[in-house]
């Protein structure tokens, strides 16, 4: 497959371009709704350093956002505050497990936020986030591949940060590692559908867009596989199946939830500037 | 033998302070591990503690608005202002900390005395801030305002404080031009984006002229202003501060069609000040005492936050 160079050429195949879109969608829509549930955070962390950090990550991460639906917006499908606040839940791409709420209470009222499970969730979904960002270096379509180069210099200390996190929290033992286990298993049973490339992978790949599915898969069992053997956590579980695929536009409760908060002052004026 | 010849350590506490009043009146700073009368080390200790709590419980309010900007670049800017105040917390918290050494004070001691009403945080962080324009205004103009005092006090006597203030108030023009745009965007926006604009104006008018505190002790019982302009931290009084952002502001914010809520306020040429409609200080008391509008939800907020990731804390120990 020759490289596409933007996306006036992208278009002239429709297949093609609807397989880079239905990917771009996953990409953006992963990478927004886990911002915003890290922008819930802010202030709340568990102390002002990890604030500092955690809060110059979700920017990162919204950025992250931000290019790939400034790749959608040069598609056609809208402008990026468009396809960022209009869109309903039945259009998300995004997988499940990064619209679950952090924890209980808002994050206006009683958050009782759950850090184990937010340093789970956040290192499992970078481990993947950066598999993928490794396949794009070679993407057929070349301003997705530029994007990802970028963005794959950012995520780099994302991936560091939550690592350390997650080891010193499990190794710490006591009620520590009793909670990290318990994060474990939350964000693992409902974590394949973060590893779905949806039902148009196949074409994805075809296309040279992003590698097969079951190859990032593969590698990210690995390289967890690998993290859980150095921690002495035992042999990796199998993943669920699930019920619903976030890929397909299946969500719950929680998104919409989110979805009305985040775009509350949006849709007050929607055509207006702000 | 004049004292200052004298070797340090066999000089009375007395000789001490002459010295070190000396170094003051010459301009010079004062370092963390030097020697400092007790009224000096107290006073810097309240007023840093007091302006790093209120950086953190500052971000609270506009926090609130931070997940529901309106576009994603208002998002980004709302989050790393917010990232920002954290940021000065932490940076004045540690030069608090370095003060309350010889007591065997810490971090833990300053949060404990939030919780516990004993230590203030900041008029202005008790109040509502129920629109995105609020979000604006506080930028825009409570930045602004946290520009002028501290601007007043870069020089101050204490080296490790004058140093994060130089830092901070780099930051904060940053913040002032970020509310500045959002403030832009809602004046030149729709009927309901200006409404809601003016609306919020009117509700920080108030706050804002109390901002900078009381004239002198005489209006709300207490002031620290004439010990910290004694030992050099800072040089204007709270009314010289007033009146200057009222110079920088008033033209600003008349100049984007907003009425600001007092009938009275006028410049007064002949002697050059301004004349404004005093803010009800009885409030201002009642909000230092934690008893204002939003006090007590947004302690509870940092308290349930800290205690609901004690565990963490602990583990990192
Ligand atoms: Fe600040
Ligand atoms: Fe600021």
């Amino acid at each position: 497959m020759t490289s596409v160079k933007n996306a006036l050429e992208a278009r002239q195949n429709k297949e093609y371009v609807s397989a880079l879109t239905e990917l771009l969608f996953q990409l953006a829509d992963d990478d927004f709704i886990l911002a915003f549930r890290g922008s819930e955070w802010l202030g709340l962390a568990p102390h002002i350093e990890e604030d500092v950090a955690f809060s110059s990550i979700t920017q990162n991460m919204m950025g992250h956002a931000f290019m790939y639906y400034q790749l959608l917006e040069q598609l056609g499908e809208g402008t990026v505050d468009e396809l960022a606040h209009e869109r309903s839940g039945k259009k998300r791409k995004n997988a499940i497990m990064l619209e679950k709420v952090n924890g209980l209470g808002t994050y206006l009222q009683s958050p009782k936020f759950d850090w184990a499970f937010t340093v789970v969730r956040h290192y499992f979904y970078d481990v993947n986030k950066k598999i993928k960002l490794d396949c794009l270096q070679d993407c057929s379509y070349e301003p997705l591949k530029h994007a990802a180069i970028n963005i794959r210099k950012e995520q780099y200390y994302h991936l560091v940060h939550w690592e350390t996190w997650f080891k010193q929290l499990v190794k710490a033992g006591g009620e520590a590692k009793t909670r990290m286990m318990v994060a474990v298993e939350k964000v693992w049973n409902e974590f394949d559908d973060v590893l779905s490339l949806g039902p148009r992978g196949e074409v994805m790949a075809n296309y040279q867009l992003i590698d097969r599915e079951d190859v990032i898969r593969q590698t990210f069992m690995n390289t967890i596989g690998d993290v859980f053997e150095n921690l002495e956590l035992g042999p990796l579980p199998k993943l669920k199946e699930m019920k619903k695929s976030g890929r397909i536009g299946e969500h719950t409760e929680d998104l919409e939830k989110a979805l009305a908060t985040l775009t509350e002052v949006y849709k007050k004026e929607p055509s207006s500037s702000w | 033998m004049s004292p200052l010849t004298k070797l340090y350590g066999e000089r009375t506490e007395e000789e001490k302070y002459e010295y070190f009043m000396e170094r003051i009146e010459a301009g010079e700073k004062i370092e963390a591990d030097d020697w400092m009368p007790d009224e000096y080390r107290m006073a810097l200790i309240k007023l840093i503690s007091m302006h790093a709590i209120s950086e953190i419980m500052g971000a609270l309010p506009e926090k609130e608005w931070v997940p529901k900007a309106p576009t994603i670049h208002r998002k980004l800017g709302i989050m790393a202002k917010v990232q920002d105040e954290m940021g000065h917390g932490q940076l004045l918290l540690r030069v608090a900390e370095d003060l309350m050494k010889p007591y065997g004070k810490t971090r833990e001691n300053i949060m404990e005395d939030l919780f516990s009403g004993k230590l203030k945080f900041h008029n202005v962080f008790h109040m509502e801030a129920p629109t995105w324009a609020d979000a604006g205004i506080i930028a825009w103009l409570v930045d602004g305002a946290a520009i002028i005092t501290q601007t007043n006090m870069l020089n101050a006597s204490y080296g490790p404080y004058s140093r994060a203030l130089h830092r901070i108030c780099a930051e904060e023009v940053f913040h002032a031009q970020h509310g500045e745009s959002i403030v832009l965007a809602l004046a030149e926006g729709s009927k309901q984006q200006r409404e809601m604009l003016q609306d919020a104006l009117i509700r920080w008018w108030p706050s804002l002229l109390m901002f900078f505190g009381p004239k002198s002790a005489a209006t709300t019982g207490s002031s620290k202003q004439d010990i910290t302009i004694k030992y050099k931290i800072r040089t204007k009084t709270n009314e010289e501060l007033r009146q200057d952002f009222l110079t920088k502001y008033v033209p600003r914010i008349r100049s984007l069609g907003l009425t600001i809520p007092d009938e009275t306020l006028r410049y007064d040429e002949e002697n050059k000040k301004w004349i404004y409609k005093e803010p009800d200080w009885n409030e201002f008391k009642k909000i230092i005492k934690n008893q204002g509008p939003k006090s007590m939800e947004r302690l509870t907020l940092r308290r349930i936050a800290y205690d609901n990731n004690r565990w963490v804390r602990e583990a990192l120990q």
